[in-house]
C-alpha cells in the first residue's frame, strides 16, 4: 500500500532518492536545495542507502564529481539551486555532451544580485539550452514522481542524457503537503538495475572520454545531440505510462486543464499553475471558457504538441517567473510563440512577468489575467505584449 | 464543516509556531484529508514576528499562496496585537484564539471583532511554563484550537504531538507537551 504523508517538497525528493539508492552522489549545499542533500546524507550516514557520498567545496566540483562517477559507470544524482547551478555552468554542458545520465533536483530560486533566496525560474531558464532534459513540477507529489521517472528517462539506452527535475523554491521545497509515497520495492523495480554503457572502469574494454573534436566532426557531434534530444518526448511518454500502472498517477509532456473547449488560456509553469486552476474553475462557473496549459517536459520542448493543444484558442497569456533582459519576452513566452508560429490563425498572444524573487502569485493575479484574456478574445487586440504584474512602478 | 479551512498563525520566532502548524497538518492528515502547512519565510530571527499557514480540505489542495482570508486566526504571542492587524482579511465568521492571561471580552474589544466572529483566549504561556518549564506556547494553543474548531479529535492531536515531539525530545518533554495540549483544550475560554 502507498503511504500517505504530509511532507515538504524537499523531503519528498530526498525520499525518492533514498528509494532509488544511487551509487554515487556529489553535492554542495545551497538554499533552498540544501535540505534535500542534508536529508540524503543522513540516509547515507545511517546506512539507509549504499550511496558513496562525496562532499565537495563548490557546485563546480559537485557536478565534476557527478560527471566522473557517471563516466566511471555509476547511477549518479545531485541537487542544487540558483548560484549553485550557475557555478556548474560549464560542467552542465560537459555532462550532456558526454551523454551522462545524471539526475539533478533543481530547486528553482532567483539569481543574484541582489541576493534573494526565493522561488523564481531564472536559474532553470538560464540552463534550458545546455542539452539537459528538464522536467518541471507543480507540487511535492509531482517533484517526487518526476524524480523517480527522471532516472528511467535519463538512463534510457536510446538517449543517455542528464535530467533536471525542477520544483519551486520555498513555495514547494519548504511547504508541507499531503502526498503519496510508493513502496520501496515498487520504486526499485520501476527504476531497475543501472545499465552501464561504455564505463570508464571496465578495464577490459578501455574507452576514452572527453575527446577533442575539431571542425571536421564537431558539427556532426552537435547534430547527433539534437537528434538524440528529439527521441526524448516518446521516452518520457513511455516511462509515464509505465509509471501510471504502478502509481495510478497520469503524466504527459504537459498538462492540459479544461483546455479542449476553451476560448482563452493561460500557460504557466510549476506551483502557480495550481493557484491558476482554482481561479479557472471560478471563471468556468461564470460561463467563461478558460483553460490552462502547464508544460512538464520543458527541454526538449514539445513545440508541435503544444502548438496543437493551443491553436484553437482565441487568446493566450503566457506567465513567466523569469525575465529576459534586452527588450526580450519571457523565455516561456518565446517558446509558446514559436510553437504557435506555424498556425496562422492561432490565438492572440501576450506575456506577463510575475513572481520574481518569490513575490506572491495570488488568485487575484490570475483573475486579472483572465479578465484581460476575455477582453482580448473579444476585440482581438492586445494593449501591451509584455507587462509585469504585482509590481510597484 | 466547510470544504476547505484556512488558518493563519501569528507568532514570534522561537515559539514553536511553525511546528504547531506542522503538527496540526499531520493530525488532520490522519483523518484522510488534504493538508498544507507552510511558514512565511523571511530573515529568521528569534523574537521577530512571523506568520504560518494551514489549509485543510476534503478535496485536493492546488492553491500555492499565503492564506488571505483565514477562518481561524491563532495568535501565539499577544504582544503582536499592538503591532499587527491580526484580523486582516479574516472571514465574517472567523474564530480567533489568542494566547493571553487577559479576559476574552477585553481581547474581543481590542480585536474589534465583528458580530459573527468568535474570540477565545487561553493562557498558553502559563500552561507551558507549568507543564514544560519553558514558554513554548504551541502545544496548549493546539489544544485550544482543537477544542474550539473541532477540526480534529483530541486523541488524533495528542497522537501527533507524541509523534512529532518524540523525534527530537526526551520522554519528560513529550509528556509535558501532551499535558500542555490537554490543558489548552480544557482551559480555553470564550469572550
Amino acid at each position: 500500500m502507498a503511504k500517505v504523508v504530509a511532507v515538504t517538497g524537499n523531503e519528498a525528493v530526498a525520499e525518492a532518492l533514498r528509494q532509488v539508492n544511487p551509487d554515487v552522489s556529489s553535492a554542495y549545499p545551497i538554499t533552498p536545495a540544501t535540505d534535500i542533500m542534508q536529508r540524503f546524507t543522513s540516509f547515507v550516514s545511517n546506512g539507509k542507502v549504499k550511496t558513496e557520498m562525496i562532499l565537495v567545496e563548490s557546485e563546480h566540483s559537485a557536478m565534476s564529481g557527478c560527471i566522473g562517477a557517471s563516466a566511471a559507470g555509476g547511477r549518479v544524482m545531485t541537487a542544487t539551486s540558483s548560484q549553485g547551478l550557475a557555478l556548474m555552468w560549464e560542467e552542465l554542458f560537459i555532462a550532456s555532451g558526454t551523454r551522462l545520465p545524471i539526475v539533478m533536483a533543481l530547486v528553482n530560486r532567483a539569481l543574484s544580485a541582489p541576493l534573494n533566496i526565493h522561488g523564481d525560474h531564472s536559474d532553470g531558464m538560464g540552463a534550458r539550452d545546455c542539452g539537459w532534459i528538464q522536467l518541471w513540477s507543480e507540487n511535492a507529489q509531482e517533484a517526487y514522481d518526476n524524480t523517480i521517472q527522471a532516472f528511467r528517462i535519463a538512463e534510457h539506452l536510446d538517449i543517455r542524457l542528464p535530467a533536471m527535475v525542477c520544483l519551486d523554491g520555498f513555495i514547494i521545497s519548504h511547504s508541507i503537503e499531503r502526498i503519496e509515497y510508493m513502496e520501496d520495492d515498487k520504486v526499485q523495480n520501476f527504476v531497475g538495475e543501472f545499465k552501464n554503457l561504455n564505463p570508464l572502469l571496465d578495464l577490459d574494454h578501455p574507452v576514452s572520454y572527453g575527446p577533442l573534436i575539431l571542425p571536421d566532426y564537431y558539427m556532426e557531434y552537435r547534430r547527433a545531440h539534437a537528434e538524440v534530444m528529439s527521441k526524448v518526448p516518446n521516452i518520457v511518454l513511455d516511462v509515464a505510462s509505465e509509471f501510471e500502472k504502478i502509481s495510478g498517477r497520469k503524466y504527459g509532456l504537459f498538462e492540459a486543464y479544461r483546455l479542449e473547449d476553451a476560448e482563452i488560456g493561460i500557460v504557466i509553469l510549476n506551483s502557480a499553475a495550481g493557484t491558476t486552476k482554482d481561479v479557472i474553475d471560478l471563471f468556468r462557473e461564470k460561463g467563461i471558457k478558460a483553460g490552462l496549459l502547464k508544460p512538464r517536459l520543458y527541454r526538449p520542448f514539445p513545440y508541435e504538441e503544444i502548438g496543437n493543444a493551443l491553436k484553437h484558442l482565441k487568446a493566450v497569456c503566457v506567465l513567466d517567473r523569469a525575465d529576459a533582459f534586452g527588450g526580450s519576452y519571457g523565455p516561456l513566452f518565446i517558446d509558446i510563440a514559436a510553437s504557435l508560429y506555424p498556425h496562422k490563425n492561432g490565438p492572440v498572444l501576450f506575456n506577463k512577468i510575475y513572481g520574481l524573487g518569490g513575490r506572491d502569485y495570488l488568485p487575484e493575479h490570475a483573475e486579472l489575467v483572465l479578465n484581460e484574456l476575455a477582453e482580448v478574445a473579444k476585440t482581438g487586440k492586445v494593449k501591451t505584449i509584455k507587462e509585469y504584474i504585482a509590481v510597484r512602478e | 464543516m466547510a470544504e476547505m479551512i484556512e488558518i493563519r498563525w501569528h507568532g514570534r520566532g522561537g515559539q514553536g509556531t511553525v511546528t504547531a502548524a506542522k503538527v496540526l497538518a499531520d493530525a488532520c492528515l490522519s483523518s484522510g484529508r488534504h493538508v498544507q502547512a507552510f511558514p512565511e519565510y523571511g530573515p529568521e530571527r528569534a523574537g521577530a514576528p512571523l506568520r504560518a499557514y494551514n489549509r485543510i480540505s476534503s478535496k485536493e489542495l492546488r492553491m500555492h499562496c499565503p492564506v488571505l482570508n483565514p477562518q481561524i486566526v491563532s495568535v501565539v504571542d499577544a504582544t503582536l496585537l499592538d503591532s499587527i492587524n491580526v484580523g486582516d482579511g479574516a472571514t465574517k465568521d472567523a474564530i480567533f484564539v489568542v494566547n493571553t492571561s487577559k479576559d476574552p471580552k477585553e481581547i474581543r474589544a481590542k480585536l474589534k471583532a465583528g458580530e459573527g466572529q468568535k474570540v477565545f483566549t487561553v493562557d498558553a504561556s502559563k500552561i507551558a511554563m507549568e507543564c514544560i518549564g519553558r514558554s513554548l506556547p504551541n502545544a496548549p494553543m493546539l489544544g485550544a484550537i482543537c477544542k474550539v474548531t473541532n477540526i480534529v479529535s483530541l486523541d488524533s492531536l495528542l497522537e501527533d504531538v507524541r509523534k512529532s515531539f518524540g523525534k527530537k525530545f526526551a520522554q519528560k518533554i513529550i509528556d509535558g507537551n501532551l499535558e500542555a495540549t490537554k490543558r489548552g483544550y480544557g482551559e480555553v475560554k470564550e469572550g
